[in-house]
């Protein structure tokens, strides 16, 4: 038997939206099989992972506080990852953006100026813009590869976090823990759900949201950003620019990582601190694959992707898991998904005749 | 031991683990294939590695296994990019995401233990020269490390192999027309340079530092995928890469011989800025980069 994979003229759309399905039901199957291997209690594992999360008002809240970052970061990294520009350093631009939104509370821990927060939003959303835009010069200039840039310059912000934390930024009533002080009230973004720890970027987020769904399918900014990423020689003659294309994708991403870290800082955190990021970059990057690189399809892979981070949380507890089966499962879902993708461009045709 | 001494020698053991996952990243890349889970896979060769040679004491074993487990893991890669023509980048970083999880959970129950770091060999008369003679005494995987660099230049340059590879990287149609196997060609690339990473997470975690501490590949495989831009995708270059990062990651005894105290955060960055500027330096020279890059690097082929 001889299977082919013919390439379709459209995208099947039945198999665009039952995708993600298989891939998740297959990365259940899959992770129940594994850690029934580890010799873990699977069945609870399971049902910590995927259904608790929603249960009880306490943990869908959980799960709307996780949404916002992921999905925020997420819309700017499907820019850059429909034109060809892999940000894959999105987790640094968030540490670098948390940093900046933090250096107004940890030099005034006093303040409490209405102008404080805005303020430092907008820090951390051009800290993590400048970050991301470092990738995009020495890719521009220097034809620098963007991927190993961005990554690099994840592992340095992190070690500038370290630094700040252990050193200049400590807290010197923190009893030597590398957090910094807890900021003012006026440094906190008010609660959008009373008695949750939700607050308004999850507004922002969704806003954001709409924004790249707009610009995607309505404005020919979005056109000429895509044919510049992947077909950089036709976008060239059309008279838009590959490097356009790249300047514009990692300073949007950077700019949304950003600001999804100062809104960490300022938000369920109240003070920056170590894991200040919980590996939101780079789950992002499987979100924004998840949903297609489509702004709605990230809407609805941002929230999955959230209630598993909760259910992680639950499984550590309930099941005995460790962290990282959160990662093992997130890496499995992108596996059957990228798998399940090839049905969506080709159709599948098995020859059953021999070849001579 | 003199410091310098001790820096010379430890450079060769430092850049062991970068060169193991870089040379094996130059084969897949050389037959067109663009790899970026290999942080992954050294995450999980360093995991298994470990696991095993702490339960067998047979460091032997340990390695086998690594190569087995990395060897496995660029098998789902491969399916993924060559089976199912997905997209490389994402492919790559979906592996890359799933080996860095399952290295902790395997890791997990040993957080913290300890192996023997193995007997070094010295090499008769050499090993007695002064200053450099320390060059001479490592552990066996360095010595195989550099033969295997040898064996892999000349494979790749001399040999009808390393032109099938070639071939089938440079232009894929062309070499089936010759009646080559892309694909399989291409897996076989592949499941080497997994096989590779596995080793290199192996001697990371078991000989280099023998200790499991979760996240102690640090980055290290994207740099050994760094290392092969750098060397533009030729053995020899890749070597010296892979020396100059052994002896950054040195930094500190470095700063610590020249006299200067400098903060440790800002030594441990000292590789990954490196890495970065090397990047600029040697991509700038576009007309040398699209001479020596790989032409289908990255692209799918149908077979």
């Amino acid at each position: 038997m001889k299977i082919t994979f013919e390439r379709r003229a459209a995208l099947s759309r039945p198999v665009l939206f039952a995708a993600p399905v298989i891939a998740l039901s297959l990365a259940m199957l899959t992770s129940l099989i594994l850690f029934a291997a580890l010799g873990k209690p699977a069945g609870q594992a399971l049902y910590s992972l995927l259904l608790e999360p929603f249960v009880g008002w306490y943990n869908i809240s959980e799960v709307l506080l996780k949404m916002g970052p992921l999905m925020l970061i997420a819309q700017g990294l499907a820019i850059g990852f429909r034109a060809n520009v892999f940000n894959i350093g999105a987790e640094g631009q968030l540490i670098i953006g948390a940093l900046c939104a933090s250096a107004l509370p940890v030099y005034f821990p006093e303040g409490s100026s209405p102008l404080m927060l805005p303020a430092m939003i907008a820090m951390g959303a051009l800290g993590g813009a400048a970050w991301a835009g470092i990738a995009a010069g020495l890719r521009v200039r220097f034809n620098a590869n963007e991927i190993l840039v961005t990554l690099m310059l994840t592992l340095i912000a992190t070690q500038v976090l370290n630094y700040l934390l252990l050193g200049p930024w400590k807290d010197p009533h923190g009893f030597n823990f590398p957090q910094s002080v807890t900021f003012p009230d006026a440094a906190l973004l008010p609660i959008l759900l009373t008695g949750t720890r939700v607050n308004i970027s999850l507004l922002a987020a969704l806003l954001v949201s709409a924004l790249a769904y707009v610009m995607m399918r309505h404005r020919f900014s979005g056109y000429q950003l895509l044919v510049g990423g992947l077909a950089p020689r036709a976008a060239r003659y059309a008279g838009f620019t590959e490097a356009r294309a790249v300047w514009v994708s990692l300073l949007l991403g950077g700019l949304m990582a950003g600001l999804a870290g100062a809104c960490e800082v300022a938000g369920p955190l109240g003070q920056l601190q170590r894991s200040v990021s919980t590996g939101y970059g780079y789950s992002a990057i499987i979100v924004a694959y998840l949903g297609g690189l489509n702004p709605l399809g990230i809407v609805v892979s941002a929230f999955l992707m959230a209630a598993l981070f909760i259910g992680g949380d639950n499984a550590m507890v309930s099941a005995d898991l460790p962290v990282a089966a959160v990662f093992v499962f997130q890496g499995l879902l992108l596996v059957f998904y990228l798998a399940s993708l090839t049905f969506i461009r080709h159709r599948v045709i098995l020859n059953w005749t021999r070849r001579a | 031991m003199t410091i310098l001494a001790f820096i010379l020698a430890g450079t060769l053991a430092a850049a062991t683990p970068l060169l193991l996952a870089a040379l094996g990243e130059l084969i897949t890349e050389r037959a067109g294939v663009l790899n970026l889970g290999i942080e992954g896979m050294m995450a999980l060769g360093a995991a298994v590695g470990f696991v095993v040679t702490y339960n067998t004491h047979a460091p032997v074993l340990g390695f086998a296994a690594a190569a087995l487990a990395g060897l496995a893991l660029s098998l789902v890669f491969a399916m993924l990019a060559l089976g199912f023509m997905a997209n490389q980048v994402a492919a790559g970083l979906a592996i890359g995401v799933l080996g860095l999880g399952l290295s902790s959970l395997i890791g997990k129950p040993l957080e913290s233990q300890t192996l023997d770091a193995p007997a070094k060999l010295a090499i008769p008369l050499l090993a007695d020269l002064p200053v450099i003679g320390a060059l001479f005494e490592q552990d066996l995987v360095v010595f195989l490390t550099l033969a295997l660099a040898v064996v892999i230049w000349a494979v790749l340059n001399h040999s009808k192999l390393g032109l099938i590879i070639r071939a089938v990287g440079e232009n894929p149609s062309a070499a089936r027309a010759l009646g080559f196997r892309v694909l399989r060609i291409r897996l076989a690339a592949v499941a080497f340079g997994g096989a590779m990473a596995g080793m290199a997470g192996a001697y990371a975690s078991t000989i280099y530092t023998p200790l499991w501490a979760d996240g102690m590949i640090a980055g290290r495989g994207w740099i050994a995928v760094a290392l092969v831009v750098f060397g533009t995708w030729a053995a020899g270059r890749i070597v010296f890469g892979a020396l100059l990062f052994g002896a950054l990651s040195l930094g500190g005894l470095i700063a610590q011989a020249a006299g200067v105290a400098l903060p440790s955060q800002l030594l441990a960055s000292l590789p990954y800025g490196v890495t970065i500027l090397m990047l600029a330096v040697i991509s700038s020279n576009r007309r040398r980069m699209r001479l020596n890059t790989v032409a289908s690097l990255g692209q799918p082929f149908a077979g």
